[in-house]
């Protein structure tokens, strides 16, 4: 219990950091004003620094503009309530949950280009299903880049000691060095079985969505973990990099293709990066987003809440401007 | 990756030839469009809105000289302006600046999962291939694992990587910490690893720190520390290629901190288009030293602003287009055909080879954004190996006479051939259109000057378009025009 609470009080104290980080919202820069074609530019200078890219800023923009022609805005606030509205309407709470199969063990494959922080959720999310009570394993299928199994080895380890005894236990299924990934997620899924473990969560080795022999590998592991585990992968999250611009909405469509991706986790959202191209990603795909990464600790990861990302996308700051 | 710059400058002189001046409008058209295509591009917002209005007025106050079209000289404009931004301020060389007496230390920095680990690794060979020593320092205690992933790859290159020098490598396993206990224990670790390096008496030190954040203050503060303590003649910051708009922030963080001498940007063999090497060099001043362009430990290329300016430009990246082309053809192959290219020589044997090293060489589309001219109109093409199956198929259908000379072609022998090789004569037709286009492409860029592409590019731009609607290269599903969502809607019908 006192784990629970000890992570749950963390969550809240990154989410407070990327909170204050909000501050000075554009908001106050609105506030007063009349709604002109110069504030307007405004906003859409503000959605680009968040990266939210050129088309996508031009379609919100477009609806604060249509708008105000047919005499609905006409102050500075009210054209930031109503795009603020307009966002939070792309993400609907009932997608956020963590989907979990019917009968253990569920399967949750983790994806995504280079660095983008894949290894670092995996930890996360098996430390969140540890403090729900839930048996984790985590299978290193990431054998290629050097010192990945160990850093998941550490992980592993970490999670289980701090948990203490009693608690259930972080699991680590590990194959040879640049042997198949596709035979550790079989390993994996099947030492899960075996073991009566509630998920497993499958780390792979980061790829650039360019790289079709590597995306192909990518579907093998999926294959191969629903050959073992009928339903499996019951979660396909691609991890994004938040100060990744608009190649994120490539790195999407892709990851999708290949291996149909059910959430998104947006990871170092703690930085000063909006992590914007999750809005335009919105636009285009049907992916939610689940989690949102805010530090290098296990304990660092939130459920994604449009409310306060949104509210961070108006941010400024004096980077901004010193820019 | 510049691709998107390409087409809107592209779209830009497209728009402005024919006409005798440039008059204000239509250089505001043409910066509007440049504009967007480099926001498209990810480069900073401001840093774009500075760059515009510096190319405009500049544009503005030219005199437009008798000898070249309005179009012509806004590209040289642009051209000019993006290469003075890509450059290094000083003109200094790429690479890495040796200090005598050595040990020269190399001090890697950056955000998290940029690529620092890797870089440092690919450093050692790049030195090692030079016949430099050097030492790898494991400075980063906090991340799981950074220490194997150091000493592994470290141990990769000193085994593995061209060259004869050594490669040696430097950790203090004990003091590891967890997230946020060792900090500050890099300082000791480095100071130590210097002793080592002049005991080793090796040339270059490399050490490679902890990914942190520009803002997190204790971090950031350690790093000066360890700055302080070694006073590294080089202070490299690695970026991510793919970085949006904060790009600048993190590099203005670090610059202010540490004094940026270099950068390194990472994943450049992603599709992004890299607008950040356009900000990150803007408001830090420090030159781009290197490119990391894959995993492998050999993927590291020098920077070169012309061939990126160049590659923004359409006008090809012709110098990386024919290193690669050196690493799939032997220097003489390369040497035979380019005279072959230049008397208009080309053979469909010639046509398919290139085809099949094209392919070999890697993603197409950024070796196609790297040819000259047909670059933004191939970009979205792709030719696989069916396609590739197919098309020599046809050619093997040929007699040697008419590989030689596509004139001989007549539509009986046409015919003959698609019946040969089981295709239509439309295939077949197509086939020998683009051969055409690209042998008379080929004729007419080998050998010119830079003025001469520049023209030369323009006049293409139009026949590579045809080539390109012509058909025969299959356009890619699922570019740009097919949102990614009907995409997932479709699949999701299927499951149901
Ligand atoms: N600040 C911050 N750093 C993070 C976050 N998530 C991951 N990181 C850091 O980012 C770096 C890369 O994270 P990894 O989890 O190793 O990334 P990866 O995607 O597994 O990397 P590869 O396996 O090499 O592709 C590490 O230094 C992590 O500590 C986050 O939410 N915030
Ligand atoms: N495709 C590609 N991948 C790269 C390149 N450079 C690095 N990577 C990959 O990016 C990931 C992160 O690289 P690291 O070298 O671990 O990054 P880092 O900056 O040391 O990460 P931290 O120490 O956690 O901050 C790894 O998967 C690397 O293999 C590159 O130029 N191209
Ligand atoms: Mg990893
Ligand atoms: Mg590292």
């Amino acid at each position: 219990m006192a784990l629970i609470k000890g992570v749950l009080s963390k969550v809240r104290s990154g989410l407070r950091r990327t909170r204050q980080a909000l501050a000075a919202p554009l908001r106050s820069v609105l506030s007063g004003r009349t709604l002109d074609e110069a504030l307007i530019r405004e906003i859409e200078a503000a959605l680009i620094q968040a990266d939210v890219g050129v088309a996508a800023t031009r379609r919100l923009v477009g609806s604060i503009r249509e708008a105000r022609s047919s005499g609905a805005l006409t102050r500075g606030e009210d054209a930031l309530e109503h795009l603020k509205a307009e966002l939070k309407a792309m993400w609907p709470s009932a997608d956020r949950a963590l989907r979990l199969a019917d009968t253990p063990p569920t399967v949750i494959l983790v994806a995504g280009i280079n660095g983008s922080g894949k290894t670092t959720t995996t930890a996360k999310l098996a430390a969140m299903l540890q403090a729900q009570g839930k048996s984790v394993l985590l299978g290193a299928c990431d054998t290629f880049r050097a010192g990945a199994v160990k850093q998941l080895e550490v992980w592993a380890h970490r999670l289980t000691e701090r948990a203490g005894a009693g608690a259930p236990a972080v699991h680590l299924v590990r194959g040879a060095e640049g042997g198949d990934p596709a035979a550790v997620a079989f390993d994996a899924c099947d030492a899960a079985v075996s073991r009566g473990v509630d998920v497993v969560i499958l780390d792979t080795a980061g790829r650039l969505h360019t790289q079709d022999p590597l995306m192909r590998q990518l579907a093998k592991i999926r294959d191969v973990a629903a050959k073992r585990i009928p339903g499996a992968p019951h979660e396909v999250l691609l991890v994004l990099d938040a100060t990744s611009g608009q190649n994120a909405l490539r790195q999407a469509a892709v990851f999708t293709d290949a291996i149909d991706v059910t959430g998104i986790i947006l990871a170092k959202l703690d930085g000063t990066a909006r992590g914007g191209s999750v809005v335009a990603i919105r636009q285009a795909t049907d992916i939610p987003v689940k989690f949102i990464g805010v530090g290098e600790t296990p304990e660092d990861l939130a459920p994604f809440d449009p409310d306060a990302f949104v509210e961070a996308l108006f941010a400024t700051d004096d980077a901004d401007r010193a820019a | 990756m510049f691709d998107r710059i390409q087409d809107a400058i592209g779209g830009a002189y497209r728009a402005l030839s024919g006409k005798g001046t440039i008059s204000e409008a239509n250089i505001r058209q043409a910066a509007d469009d440049v504009r967007t295509a480099l926001l498209e591009a990810d480069a900073n917002y401001q840093v774009v809105e500075a760059f515009c209005e510096e190319i405009v007025a500049e544009a503005l106050g030219r005199e437009v000289t008798r000898s070249l079209k309005p179009g012509q000289e806004f590209v040289g404009v642009v051209h000019r302006k993006l290469v003075e931004l890509l450059s290094p301020p000083d003109g200094a060389e790429p690479g890495v600046v040796q200090v005598a007496p050595p040990p020269t230390v190399v001090m890697m920095c950056g955000l998290q999962g940029s690529g620092k680990t890797t870089t440092c690794a690919k450093l050692a060979a790049y030195l090692k291939k030079r016949g430099r020593s050097c030492l790898l320092v494991a400075a980063d205690l906090q991340r799981p694992a950074a220490v194997d992933q150091l000493r592994t790859v470290a141990e990769q290159v000193e085994r593995d990587a061209p060259g004869g020098a050594r490669v040696l490598f430097y950790a203090e396993p004990d003091q590891v910490g967890a997230y946020g206990e060792a900090v500050g224990v890099a300082v000791g670790v480095c100071q130590r690893a210097l002793k080592e390096a002049l005991r080793e008496r090796v040339d270059t030190v490399i050490l490679d720190t902890a990914g942190r954040l520009h803002v997190n203050d204790e971090l950031m503060g350690e790093l000066e520390r360890v700055h302080r303590a070694v006073r590294p003649h080089q202070t490299f910051l690695v970026v991510d290629a793919m970085t949006g708009q904060d790009a600048v922030h993190s590099a203005k963080a670090f610059h202010e901190r540490l004094h940026v001498d270099g950068v390194v940007l990472t994943k450049f063999d992603s599709d992004t288009r890299g607008g950040a090497a356009l900000s990150i060099n803007r408001v830090t001043g420090a030159p781009i030293r290197f490119i990391g362009v894959g995993e492998k430990l050999d993927a590291l290329e020098e920077f070169h602003a012309e061939r990126i300016a160049g590659r923004i430009l359409g006008m090809g990246d012709v110098v990386t287009l024919v290193e690669k082309a050196q690493e799939e053809v032997s220097e003489e192959e390369a040497a035979a055909l380019q005279e072959k290219l230049a008397r208009g020589e080309m053979t469909f044997d010639d046509f398919l080879k290139q085809l099949r090293a094209i392919r070999r060489m890697g993603p197409l589309k950024q070796v196609l954004g790297m040819l000259p001219g047909v670059g933004s109109a191939l970009k979205d093409a792709q030719v696989d190996d069916k396609q590739l199956n197919r098309i020599e198929g046809i050619i093997n259908s040929m007699t040697s006479a008419e590989r030689r000379d596509p004139s001989l072609l007549t539509a009986s022998r046409r015919r003959r051939i698609a019946r040969g090789s089981a295709s239509s004569q439309q295939e077949v037709n197509r086939l020998v259109k683009q051969f055409e286009a690209v042998s008379k492409m080929a004729k007419q860029m080998a050998g010119l000057g830079a003025i001469g592409k520049i023209k030369a590019v323009r006049q293409m731009q139009g026949q590579a378009q045809q080539l390109a609607a012509g058909g025969g290269f299959r356009p890619k599903a699922g570019t740009r025009t097919v949102s990614p969502k009907a995409g997932y809607k479709k699949r999701k019908a299927k499951r149901r």
